[in-house]
């Protein structure tokens, strides 16, 4: 495991405004005094003219935001998740989403492996928050890889759209040949039969690699990545429900409102099946390093093994 | 166009006000009276729009912070051409594309979505950025209400333009001293408003809300006004023009009865018939 690439998503948000910058003329990046720390910073080196620092002021940032793309701009705004959809989410919700305009709410720092600085720093309700905005389009990138595609499709989308990015390093997990990025559509990562296990954002590795110890011991999982959480692959979750009778959620959010609730809205409708929701229960996080704050809330490997187990009964 | 000619449409876009308040059964038609001549002047002197391509990229742009008064906006754009007047009568009811806050999916005319107050500057702001990037030499108007000002986000976005030297926006503040729970300096006083705006680096003028000829000669400093964006402190009545809503806090999101609106109605049948005369 040890020669294992590691790369924060946030690096590869800036990365790829940086880099999708020349193609899209068109493309404004905006941040509240946080560059360096969101990476646009590298968007801002190369196109200094569309780059604006609204300065620690978030409600204002989106609003404005949403100003210039009613002029044909595409609009990144961002900051660390509690803030751009904590801070601003009534903004978003008026100024973005019910106008329907071109803006992306890029949040970096997003959910526990912020660390460090704990609850306040923390958001573990940005997806519920912009799950709830009609017409939002609300998707977490699991890798390096994915992060990139990530943006390129939130360009190529008409319409407000909410990418989260983590600060912390974690495995680059998608880096092979046939991997194709579709916004709205789930990936199964493998086929299984007992139990179908969801992941999104940096839980999609931690149940990865559970998967290999409850395979160990005979329970054969099928394991999905859900990168887009709105709209969600209907389709994928119910033919889930459907071949293992049994779903488990696994993500670095509240149960409430995000991953596990927007998969129980779907078989609830479709095709009803105990649903495990793993993830931050209904409380707030706390200062440790990412690593440790990750098994103290059992969302790393051994946390997601063991929970699988027990909603299993076995 | 002459002053006396603004007056009669300032009172038609009264009674326009005074008919979809009270067809709509509410609304707030005394922060919209207290703009009507600012909301007239906008459309009929100052702004370069156009009722046949209200989405000319090159038109100036206007955005209605304080979106409670919209009927106030949509009587001017009424009166404008960008829809019928009889269609007033449609305010807030289901179906209308006269919704109770101004939306810029159904109205002609209306440049972004507003009502929850304070958005409305920022996103004026980046109308603005937007036009000196794209090196445009539009304008961008923001009407806010003085009890707005008690909005944090309205001085966020004060800050930035003031910084960014943004001589393409104007804001103007209707100033009619009232809000929902009283007078403004009963409630969380925003005064000194003229200063804070300096403050902010914005040029600062004075006009009175009800004179044309101080509004034009303050739009005029505004557009001259050079690397710094400018504030029109506008001095208004609340209700004015109707003489039992002027300076009522509580007419500020009341609409009229039936016995109202033609007792209403009659007094600016009147204002008009003295206008005709002069």
């Amino acid at each position: 495991m040890s020669d294992v690439k590691k790369i924060a998503t946030r690096q590869a948000y800036g990365e790829a405004l940086a880099e999708l910058g020349e193609k899209y003329e068109n493309l404004v990046v905006m941040d509240a005094d946080l560059a360096a720390s969101t990476k646009t910073a590298m968007f801002k080196k190369k196109y200094p003219d569309r780059f604006f620092d609204a300065g620690i002021a978030e409600a204002n940032m989106v609003s404005m935001a949403a100003g210039l793309a009613t002029a044909g701009k595409i609009v990144f705004a961002s900051s660390f998740a509690m803030f751009a959809t904590g801070r601003a989410y009534e903004q978003i919700r008026n100024s973005v989403g019910h106008c329907g305009l071109n803006v992306k709410i890029a949040a970096t720092h997003g959910g526990i492996t912020v660390g460090e600085d704990g609850a306040t720093h923390q958001c573990l309700e940005d997806v519920s928050l912009m799950r709830n905005i009609p017409g939002m389009v609300v998707c977490v990138p699991s890798d390096y890889v994915e992060a990139k595609e990530a943006v390129k499709a939130a360009i190529e989308h008409e319409g407000p759209v909410f990418l989260r990015f983590g600060r912390s390093n974690v495995p680059v997990i998608n880096d092979r040949e046939d991997y194709k990025f579709e916004l709205g559509k789930g990936v199964v990562l493998k086929e299984g039969s007992d139990v179908t296990i969801i992941g999104t954002g940096v839980c999609v590795d931690s149940v990865l690699q559970a998967e290999k110890m409850l395979a160990e011991e005979g329970i054969n999982a099928q394991i999905v990545n859900i990168h887009t959480i709105k709209p969600i692959d209907e389709e994928l979750i119910t033919q889930c429900a459907i071949k293992t009778g049994k779903i488990v959620t696994v993500e670095e959010h509240s149960v409430i409102g995000g991953l596990g609730s927007a998969v129980c809205d779907v078989v609830c409708k479709t095709h009803p099946v105990p649903v495990c929701k793993i993830g931050i229960q209904d409380q707030f996080g706390t200062s440790g390093s990412a690593d440790v704050l990750m098994k103290y809330f059992r969302l790393d490997a051994q946390g997601v093994y063991e929970q699988v187990k027990e909603f299993l009964g076995k | 166009m002459e002053n006396i000619e603004l007056k009669k449409i300032a009172n038609e876009v009264r009674k326009g006000i005074i008919i979809s308040t009270h067809a709509g059964k509410s609304g707030h038609p005394g922060g919209s009276l207290s703009a009507a001549d600012i909301f007239t002047y906008l459309y009929f002197e100052e702004m370069n729009i156009d009722p046949k391509n209200p989405k000319n990229p090159d038109r100036d742009r206007f955005v209605l912070s304080k979106g409670h008064t919209a009927p106030g906006l949509y009587s001017a754009l009424a009166m404008k051409g960008f829809f019928p007047f009889e269609d007033l009568t449609s305010l807030r009811h289901l179906g209308s594309y006269l919704q109770g806050h101004p939306d810029m999916h159904l109205t002609p005319g209306v440049d972004i979505s507003t009502g929850s107050l304070g958005q409305g500057v920022s996103n004026a702001v980046g109308m603005a950025l937007a036009g000196r990037m794209d090196k445009k030499d539009y304008r961008v108007y923001t009407l806010l209400g003085d009890g707005e000002l008690e909005e944090g986000q309205v001085w966020e976005a004060a800050m930035f333009a003031g910084f960014q030297k943004l001589d393409n926006l104007c804001v103007i503040v209707d100033n009619n001293g009232l809000q929902i729970d009283g007078s403004i300096d009963e409630v969380c006083s925003p005064n000194p408003i003229d200063k804070k705006f300096e403050a902010f680096n914005f040029h600062v003028v004075k006009a009175d809300a009800h004179d044309f000829d101080s509004l034009r000669a303050a739009f005029k400093e505004a557009r001259d006004t050079k690397r710094m964006p400018t504030a029109i402190i506008c001095t208004s009545v609340k209700g004015k023009g109707i003489s039992f809503m002027e300076n009522q806090a509580g007419w500020h999101g009341v609409a009229p009865n039936d016995e109202q609106k033609e007792a209403a109605l009659n007094e600016l049948k009147k204002a008009g018939e003295e206008l005709c005369q002069m």
